[in-house]
């Protein structure tokens, strides 16, 4: 069985994480491997074929940096590396769109739902609503 | 496998499934035997956390990540005891007479709906919201809009007991939202009417029901199931189908009943829908309070409805166009950020229907006009002035580029939000309100029931969810599902008076 995160997402999924959202460069540990955890299950719950477009676009933006800037995903400057991707995430191809968008979406997940950033944030939500606040 | 026989049964347990059971329920009084039979879990009160990503996998299906087959629009929807009133806002206003004469479906008259919506709206304490219970980003949307030249107005909301958690979209961890789950269910129940959840219809012959019925899975939420998990087959000479349009369609298609009309599946519409975000310069109260207590309706003049709404850091995140550093630094003015919600009032056009795939699941085909296109740009405009009017110091829109408008562009919102910047699969659309796909009509060329929601050659079969909307209804649907699954009880129960099934 093919594991749930396609290998090329999880060799790229650190530089492609800092890049769609900064502040993870400064995540602590714990934080880094509860984003893994996250994005990973998320995944399981997608269709096989998901998972395999995923890996397959990852491919694909690997490949493109190559033919770019002749160096892989991970060693781009930060600058080439949001340039590539605003290029994908404006292509007239949509299935390159969609990449990015999905790509992001599974990242900010894995980030924007953990108690420790959420409260960094200054969401302050409570099921006690307006109780908790007066 | 086992047999069950029953009188009624009714598929789903939302705004038309919770309805119906209520509605029937005198029939267990006449010795008869009603069902209900809801895919998802009964949950418990403790079960409903607030937290986001925990919630979004109990309560939506695919953790509210279910996306149109293009990929490019996400569809909400619940699954659970009460069906999709779990995660609505409770928001209760009565079809528009405009639009239920344009379905132009014989039998359906404006003054019935309003007159049946009402006895919900009582039945479910609808009340609007006192003013010392609304928060700054509901108060800013009011005062921004009234400046802006428009007509802001009130929701009347389904609450008893509100403490204002900002939760609704989870679930109200305080039972203060009267959906079905809260209000017709419970009540059904006392009179006798069986609800048993985690219990999925498969496949749905004449007046027979393949049941599938699944054990609570470690560590998940929720009730076990009423009956022993197992294969079930219910025999039911009466049939309610409820499940929503994205289990009623499927259902129906997988099951190949013999006869359905072609026109099964088409019809959908969703109200297609962005957040924007304007941030403020100092902080406001916006993640606390009830969500949405305000709207603006431009559907008949401009085909928009603008909405206050307050979601959750991730929902937020994703709907935000871009990444990096921009981004960033909106999220990290989420205590300063206020929220409106852009609903686009699609109809119904060839194309834009529902399928299944290989295994009987849903394939939804969506294609956004150009006329839905304009509609979100104007409403994304009418959004940006509003969000200027009270004070915001910028405006993220998902159709400029770059989405951040600044106030001082504000006079020239026509240029930077446009058309031209609307690129699917790049912005994130969402639709919770799921229309259409066995729409009202005279007969099988052109639809699929009729306006009982008996279905064209199946005497038997019923429908009584959004999935009967012909078009689009252009308003928050849950009022409108319930007026219609009372007249199809009513039909119902007049054929049992008259001794048909």
């Amino acid at each position: 069985m093919p594991p749930v995160m396609p290998p090329p997402l999880r060799n790229a999924l650190r530089p492609l994480a800092i890049t769609f959202v900064p502040e993870i460069a400064g995540a602590t540990a714990a934080e880094w491997s509860e984003l893994e955890r996250r994005v990973t299950q998320a995944l399981v719950t997608r269709p096989s074929a998901m998972r395999r477009q995923l890996g397959l676009f990852v491919r694909v933006l690997e490949a493109a940096s190559r033919i770019r800037y002749r160096t892989g995903l991970a060693a781009l400057d930060p600058g080439r590396r949001i340039a590539l991707l605003e290029t994908f995430a404006g292509s007239p191809l949509l299935l390159f769109r969609r990449g990015v968008w999905g790509l992001r979406t599974l990242i900010m997940l894995g980030w924007y739902t953990q108690p420790s950033v959420v409260t960094a944030l200054g969401y302050r939500a409570s099921p006690a609503g307006w109780g908790a606040r007066r | 496998m086992n047999v069950v026989r029953c009188d009624v049964a009714i598929i789903g347990s939302g705004a038309g499934g919770g309805t119906a059971a209520l509605a029937l329920a005198p029939l267990v009084a006449a010795g008869k035997r009603v069902l209900v039979l809801e895919r998802g879990p009964r949950f418990r009160d403790g079960d409903f956390t607030g937290r986001e990503l925990e919630m979004a996998g109990a309560l939506y299906a695919d953790e509210g990540g279910f996306l149109t087959r293009d990929g490019t629009m996400t569809l909400a929807f619940a699954r659970g005891y009460g069906g999709s009133t779990l995660v609505y806002t409770g928001t209760s206003l009565v079809a528009p007479e405009r639009v239920i004469r344009g379905w132009g479906v014989p039998g359906i008259e404006p003054e019935d709906l309003a007159r049946r919506s009402r006895k919900y709206m009582e039945q479910n304490n609808v009340q609007l919201l006192e003013p010392s219970l609304q928060n700054d980003n509901n108060r800013l949307f009011a005062g921004g809009a009234a400046r802006a030249g428009f007509h802001p107005e009130q929701f009347p909301l389904n609450l008893r007991g509100c403490l204002g958690s900002s939760l609704c979209n989870l679930g109200c961890p305080n039972n203060a939202k009267q959906g079905t789950n809260r209000v017709q269910l419970p009540a059904a129940e006392r009179q006798g009417v069986q609800v048993v959840t985690r219990a999925e219809v498969t496949r749905i012959e004449e007046r027979r029901l393949q049941v599938l019925v699944s054990a609570r899975p470690p560590g998940g939420k929720g009730e076990e199931p009423e009956w022993a998990p197992g294969e079930y087959l219910v025999e039911a000479p009466q049939v309610v189908l409820a499940g929503g349009v994205m289990g009623t369609v499927p259902l129906l298609l997988s099951s190949g009943l013999p006869g359905l009309s072609r026109r099964t599946g088409e019809g959908f519409t969703c109200h297609p829908a962005h957040i924007l975000v304007g941030e403020h310069p100092a902080p406001i109260s916006n993640d606390v309070g009830h969500p949405k207590s305000w709207f603006v309706d431009r559907a008949g003049e401009e085909g928009f409805v603008l909405e206050t709404c307050m979601y959750f850091p991730f929902i937020t995140a994703k709907n935000l166009t871009g990444f990096g550093a921009p981004h960033s630094a909106l999220m990290g003015a989420f205590p300063r950020l206020q929220m409106i919600l852009v609903l686009a009032c699609d109809h119904a056009v060839a194309g834009n229907r529902i399928t299944v795939d290989k295994h009987g699941a849903p394939v939804v085909h969506y294609t956004f006009t150009p006329a839905v296109i304009e509609s979100m740009v104007r409403a994304t405009r009418a959004s940006a002035r509003i969000f200027f009017a009270a004070g915001a110091l910028r405006v993220h829109a998902p159709s400029a580029d770059p989405p951040l408008v600044e106030a001082k562009e504000a006079d020239r919102l026509e240029d930077r939000i446009h058309a031209r910047h609307f690129l699917s699969g790049r912005i994130s659309i969402s639709a919770a309100h799921l229309m259409g796909g066995c729409g009202m009509g005279t007969g099988p060329a052109h639809s699929v029931t009729d306006d009982r929601g008996l279905v064209h050659g199946h005497r038997w079969l019923r429908v009584a969810d959004a999935s009967l909307f012909p078009d689009s209804l252009e308003i928050n649907p849950y009022l409108t599902i319930m007026a219609l699954a009372d007249r199809v009880a009513e039909g119902l129960l007049a054929d049992f008076e008259r001794g048909a099934p």
